[in-house]
């Protein structure tokens, strides 16, 4: 595995754990017991039965036949979207309620932006029946309203954060600082790969599924377990670290990510965090972000709740400047169309990360015969009121 | 010798450190604070380097720290604004700052010019052991600034040692399991916690912080430790008024936690 993490917990450069005093014990701890676990048979089958009878796993690789016909190249659609609560973010969230219910914490936190990372742990924790607390920032709880709901409804606790630009590095920073103050009974759920290790690893692994399950399936479908190219949106980047993850040492399969790039890379409005930021530090991990010449991290902008993020999963950043992933962007515009357009196409409504994703195929130009798969990580009914107002402008 | 380790050796109990955010509240108000901080005979002043995303610290330090950037305070302005700060105060200083805009700075260009200014130590709560330890504790040394680690309940004994082992200065001993700015009085776990510290008997001296805001959490850490660092408290009282006040909040502040 070339690209795995070393046992410092650095992919490359990239990586580590720089963390406050406060959370090395707790840190240090998960670390440990995560190790163990993904090597015990017992944790693995109840981590593959609950993925399979709760969430419904595997989800269907479907071959998108007008879309293909569309673009002149054959797409496959990994079809996590059809997963319990609507999005890959359960893969992750099971595998860690099994993990902090082991380690025998009582309460979980979490941050969210599009709201699906903080419905999947909502709704783990009343499967498990565990104290759930979701910190959001406020813009995004305008915005994802149907997801707060959501939350509420399956018994967890909403915090809205009104620090900085009230959006998901904000809820990121409000959770750790719970953690700090609770140190003992609480195990933090982060929701991508990003994050002090063991959490980018970590994250991982339990998103892994996603490409494990791709060969299998494009095996059955064309013979070959390998596709030409494979597509995902990157926030943190846990859908795309999920869908690449068997296929990072497999030379021939393309690896593109699509970060957000808002109203346009130059206007000052981006979650572009490879096209516009460079290395330094954010929520623990050495990375790529978008900062100040000061080191001061900036408000990120993204029509999309779950890629308006500053930064991006160290497993990315190494991907990137090893050059063994391209990481394209998406504007808002461009998002919505592709959106649109695949509501149309296939009757498929995506959420609007994904969308940026979808995005691509206007750009990239595939062979009639090329295989792409695209991780197809939402769907978009959080987003609906979005999709209803740009349709209603438009026409206007 | 270092100021601080000759604070120490001269005054072994009841020391008084103070934090301040630079470029708060004004942008202009980090000299007129640390001048007026030192004339109140406070032992040490702690200077926090702005930062946007500070994940240890409570609200009332968080919003100092957001004032502090929308003033267009950055490192580069106080290592400038620190240029003549010797010939206004003795007390050791010390910056304590998040590792992101350290970085972007360049760490030995930092340790360069905080010698430069006469700066004493070095507070990064983000910057592993470890990685201090091999690309940095040389750098330190050769510029003769202390480097002052954390330790908090939840700090494992073997660890404690290693941590004092490489703290230059002084351990600065978090008092909770907490963000900076919270609690209000402190629980037997706690001073249970402060004795095992004691009877650690750690090579550095050892200063409390988090949670100290007035003369009983003052006079109260003492019996363990040689002094406190007292932030948010402060920070609150010098919130309001702006420049002007800082006349009368600081001294009026400084003498609460003393009587
Ligand atoms: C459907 C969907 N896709 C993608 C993302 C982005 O996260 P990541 O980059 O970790 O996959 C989110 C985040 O909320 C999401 O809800």
């Amino acid at each position: 595995m070339k690209y795995a993490i070393d046992e410092q917990g650095y992919y490359g450069a990239f990586g580590g754990a720089y963390i406050p005093e406060m959370l090395y014990a707790n840190i240090q701890a998960l670390k440990e017991r995560y190790k163990e676990l993904i090597r015990e048979d017992a944790f693995n089958q109840e981590l593959d039965q609950l993925l399979h009878d709760y969430v419904g796993r595997p989800s269907p690789l479907y071959y998108a036949a007008r879309l293909s016909t569309h673009y002149n190249t054959r797409i496959y659609l990994k079809r996590e979207d059809l997963n319990h609560t609507g999005a890959h973010k359960i893969n992750n969230t099971i595998g860690q309620i099994l993990l902090a219910q082991k380690m025998g914490k009582r309460r979980i936190i979490a941050e969210t932006g599009a709201g699906q990372h903080g419905v999947a742990t909502a709704t783990v924790c009343a499967l498990m029946g565990l104290e759930c607390k979701v910190y959001m920032g406020a813009k995004d709880i305008l915005r994802q309203s149907p997801n707060v709901a959501r939350m509420r409804l399956l018994g967890a606790e909403v915090i809205p954060v009104h620090s900085g630009s009230e959006t998901l590095k904000d809820a990121t920073n409000e959770a750790i600082r719970d953690w700090i103050s609770h140190p003992e009974t609480t195990h933090y759920i982060i929701g991508s790969v990003v994050g002090p290790d063991p959490y980018p690893d970590m994250v991982a692994h339990f998103q892994s599924v996603i490409s494990k399950e791709i060969r299998v399936q494009l095996q059955q479908h064309t013979g070959s377990p390998l596709p030409t190219a494979v597509i995902a949106c990157v926030g943190g980047g846990s859908n795309a670290a999920g869908a690449f993850h068997h296929f990072l040492d497999e030379a021939s399969v393309q690896l593109i990510a699509v970060e957000a790039a808002g109203k346009g890379l130059d206007t000052g409005y981006t979650a572009a965090t490879m096209a516009q930021g460079s290395p330094g530090l954010i929520h623990g991990s050495r990375t790529y972000l978008m900062q100040s010449p000061d080191g001061q991290i900036t408000e990120p902008y993204s029509i999309s709740a779950g890629l308006d993020y500053p930064g991006i999963g160290p497993l990315h950043a190494h991907l990137y400047v090893s050059k063994r992933a391209s990481y394209l962007q998406a504007t808002d515009d461009e998002a919505l169309q592709a959106a649109y357009r695949l509501m149309r196409l296939e009757g498929i409504i995506p959420a609007l990360e994904t969308a940026h994703a979808l995005a691509v195929l206007e750009k990239e130009s595939f062979m009639p015969d090329d295989k792409v798969v695209l991780c197809l990580s939402g769907r978009g009914d959080k987003d609906l009121e979005t999709y209803i107002k740009h349709k209603d402008d438009e026409q206007d | 010798m270092n100021r601080i380790d000759c604070l120490f050796n001269t005054k072994k109990n009841r020391i008084l450190s103070v934090y301040c955010t630079a470029g708060y509240p004004c942008l202009n108000s980090t000299v007129t604070v640390i001048k007026t901080l030192s004339e109140q005979g406070v032992d040490m002043i702690e200077i926090g380097i702005p930062f946007s995303d500070p994940v240890a610290d409570g609200p009332v330090i968080q919003q100092s720290n957001t004032v502090a950037l929308k003033n267009g305070m950055t490192l580069a302005l106080l290592l400038e604004q620190l240029k003549e700060i010797r010939t206004v105060t003795s007390v050791p200083l010390i910056l304590m700052g998040y590792l992101n805009p350290i970085l972007q700075y360049g760490m030995e260009a930092l340790l360069k010019q905080a010698k430069a200014c006469g700066i004493d130590g070095l507070i990064i709560p983000d910057l592993p052991l470890r990685e201090y330890e091999q690309a940095y504790q040389s750098l330190f040394a050769q510029y003769g600034i202390a480097m002052i680690f954390l330790i908090t309940p939840q700090t494992a004994p073997e660890r404690i040692r290693e941590i004092d082992r490489l703290s230059t200065g002084f351990v600065y001993m978090v008092t909770a399991a907490s963000t900076t700015g919270r609690q209000s009085s402190f629980t037997t776990q706690q001073t249970h916690y402060f004795e095992a510290i004691q009877k650690m008997d750690l090579r550095n001296p050892v200063l409390a912080g988090f949670g100290i805001h007035d003369h009983t959490g003052f006079h109260t850490v003492c019996q363990y430790v040689q002094g406190a660092i007292v932030g948010s408290g402060f920070i609150k009282a010098i919130a309001t008024g702006g420049d002007a006040a800082l006349q009368d909040t600081i001294p009026h502040f400084i003498k609460s936690l003393y009587s």
